[in-house]
């Protein structure tokens, strides 16, 4: 039996909207605010250093010849070091892609977000980065179509990943 | 069945006030990376399960078990994360290894609370948020009525707690890991500023980055691992009520407890006299007497006294946090408690280097989970 079911009557009486505007009832409100300062670590610190500079990089594990975007220092399927850094290309291919059309406080969105995968040339297939596509019609995006990075500025741009703007389609799309 | 588990790997990495060239993935890598070597064993091929004990707000990362896999070669591996202490996390691979699930499981735990900019909000937060959360002062005051009560009523003199800090952080000075190590006397440590009397800040541990890794091996894989295997033989852990104005100040039940399931496990009968070396709970110097009277090392409302004699130094009858303890070495927030195997491992295998303590057979580790919890584990181990 549930701990409710034997009783037939609660003490006072449900909160009613003219409790709530004369504040009639018990409300604990804590802001809960932690602050962090994340290491970003080697390989993401020269990630962003190289953002900074309107490039990518990447890291390469020599056993399994993979080459790693985004960046680590470690080869999570050999379980080793990576070995060195490698350059890939601002250019890509749309892994897969989702329009999203609810905001993060869920209201409809009057200009949906464009979210892709793309899988950036140079790095191994599959590998590639999580980001927004722009200067396209949403109904025309197609997995499979070839995308480049729209950087900021380069007096813009401050070592993050939105220092890329957008992805955009290229060529014959 | 008896418990018969082996510690066949260890690996650590941190140990330092910060570690801001390292993220706290690539500190975990060197971690996992230095306890696979030490027990000789590919993450990739020979372990069935990893376990990790992290807590979210601590990493500033919800469902943070997700982040884990990469830097232990877990991925696509079965792996969990306990929001407790290490040591519950060994006990977790205990069960996994004797339920014949895993031959070899993995767990880790670490602290990176130099990427915490305002820990104490962390610890307030997790105080009742409708009874406990008028009380707007450094979460520390916990450890202060506690501290109140356990002098009261065991009658122990104030300066016996000074002393445990005394002790702990000039042991650390050995210790290539011990952080906070000083040379201090007892006046220095009573004088120092009061947090939250009676507690001051030296008889406070302060909080350091690291991360340490354990390799365990069922009985007949450990014959095959490594070369210094130490068996756990008794593990146990409990946790109290969460109403603080409920529990027992004066002593900490759930440490009783969860010793009391250890050394049963372990058949050990007369433990005051049964051990050879102990790391246990010091997070503040009352911590340490509180939690040796619990583990049934000291009498009731002893332990000061024998503290103050010496019999927990290193050269005494039982050396009580030889390594410098959290006191002496730092606190390592959910590692703390794999921090204090690491410390009695090396010793057990011999390897303690300046800390070596002569014929270590059998020790008792202990953590506690901080303010404000009531949750405690401890471990019995021998080699």
């Amino acid at each position: 039996m549930g701990m409710s079911q034997k009783i037939t009557s609660y003490p006072g009486h449900e909160i009613t909207p003219e409790d709530v505007k004369k504040g009639k009832y018990l409300d604990v409100v804590y802001k809960f605010e932690p602050k962090y300062s994340w290491a970003a670590g080697v390989a993401i610190s020269r990630f962003l250093a190289e953002l900074k500079e309107g490039r990518i990089i990447a890291r390469k594990c020599m056993r399994c010849e993979r080459i790693l975007v985004p960046p680590r220092m470690y080869c999570e399927q050999c379980f080793r070091p990576t070995d060195e850094w490698v350059r890939v290309k601002d250019t890509g291919t749309v892994n897969t892609y989702s329009i999203s059309h609810v905001g993060t406080d869920a209201r409809r969105l009057k200009t949906p977000i464009l979210v892709a995968v793309v899988d950036l040339d140079g790095a191994t297939p599959g590998m590639g980065i999580l980001h927004i596509l722009g200067e396209v019609e949403p109904l025309r995006i197609k997995v499979g179509m070839k995308v480049k990075a729209v950087w900021k500025s380069s007096s813009e741009r401050q070592g993050a990943i939105t220092d890329i703007r957008y992805f955009t389609p290229i060529g014959d799309e | 069945m008896p418990l018969r588990v082996g510690i066949v790997g260890v690996g650590y990495s941190g140990f330092d006030s910060m570690t801001p060239s390292l993220s706290t993935r690539e500190l975990m890598f060197e971690a996992a990376s230095r306890a696979y070597e030490d027990a000789g064993i590919d993450p990739r091929k020979d372990v069935q399960s990893f376990i990790c004990c992290t807590e979210d707000f601590w990493e500033g990362i919800s469902i943070t078990d997700e982040y884990m896999p990469d830097q232990l070669g877990a991925v696509l591996k079965p792996l969990c994360t306990i929001s407790s202490d290490g040591i519950v996390g060994l006990a977790t691979a205990c069960m996994h290894i004797m339920s014949g699930i895993a031959d070899v499981a993995v767990v880790e735990s670490h602290s990176k609370i130099s990427d915490v900019r305002n820990p104490d909000e962390i610890s307030s937060f997790a105080l009742d948020p409708i009874y406990d959360h008028h009380v707007n002062a450094d979460p520390r005051f916990v450890a202060g009525l506690e501290m109140a009560r356990y002098l009261k009523e065991t009658g122990t003199k104030r300066d016996y707690c000074a002393q445990v800090a005394v002790k702990n952080k000039k042991n650390a000075l050995l210790n290539p890991r011990g952080v906070h190590g000083a040379n201090l006397d007892k006046r220095a440590v009573l004088s120092s500023k009061v947090a939250a009397s009676p507690l001051t800040e030296l008889e406070s541990s302060k909080t350091i980055d690291g991360s340490i890794v354990f390799v365990l091996a069922s009985a007949q894989k450990a014959k095959k691992l490594g070369n210094h295997t130490v068996w756990i033989n008794g593990i146990g852990w409990s946790s109290d009520t969460p109403w603080i104005e409920d529990r027992d100040m004066a002593k900490a039940e759930y440490v009783e407890q969860s010793a009391a399931r250890a050394y049963k496990m372990a058949g050990i009968r007369n433990p005051t006299t049964y051990f050879d070396l102990a790391e246990v709970d010091d997070t503040y110097s009352y911590k340490e007497l509180q939690s040796l009277e619990a583990l049934k090392l000291a009498g009731k409302g002893k332990a000061g006294k024998m503290v103050e004699s010496g019999t927990f130094d290193r050269d005494g009858r039982l050396p009580v946090n030889a390594s410098g303890g959290s006191l002496g070495v730092g606190h390592l927030l959910e590692a703390t408690g794999l921090h204090r195997v690491l410390e009695a491992v090396l010793q057990l295998r011999g390897q303690a280097g300046r800390l070596q303590i002569p014929r270590v057979k059998k020790a008792v580790v202990q953590s506690w989970r901080g303010i404000p919890t009531a949750t405690g584990a401890a471990a019995v181990l021998g080699n």
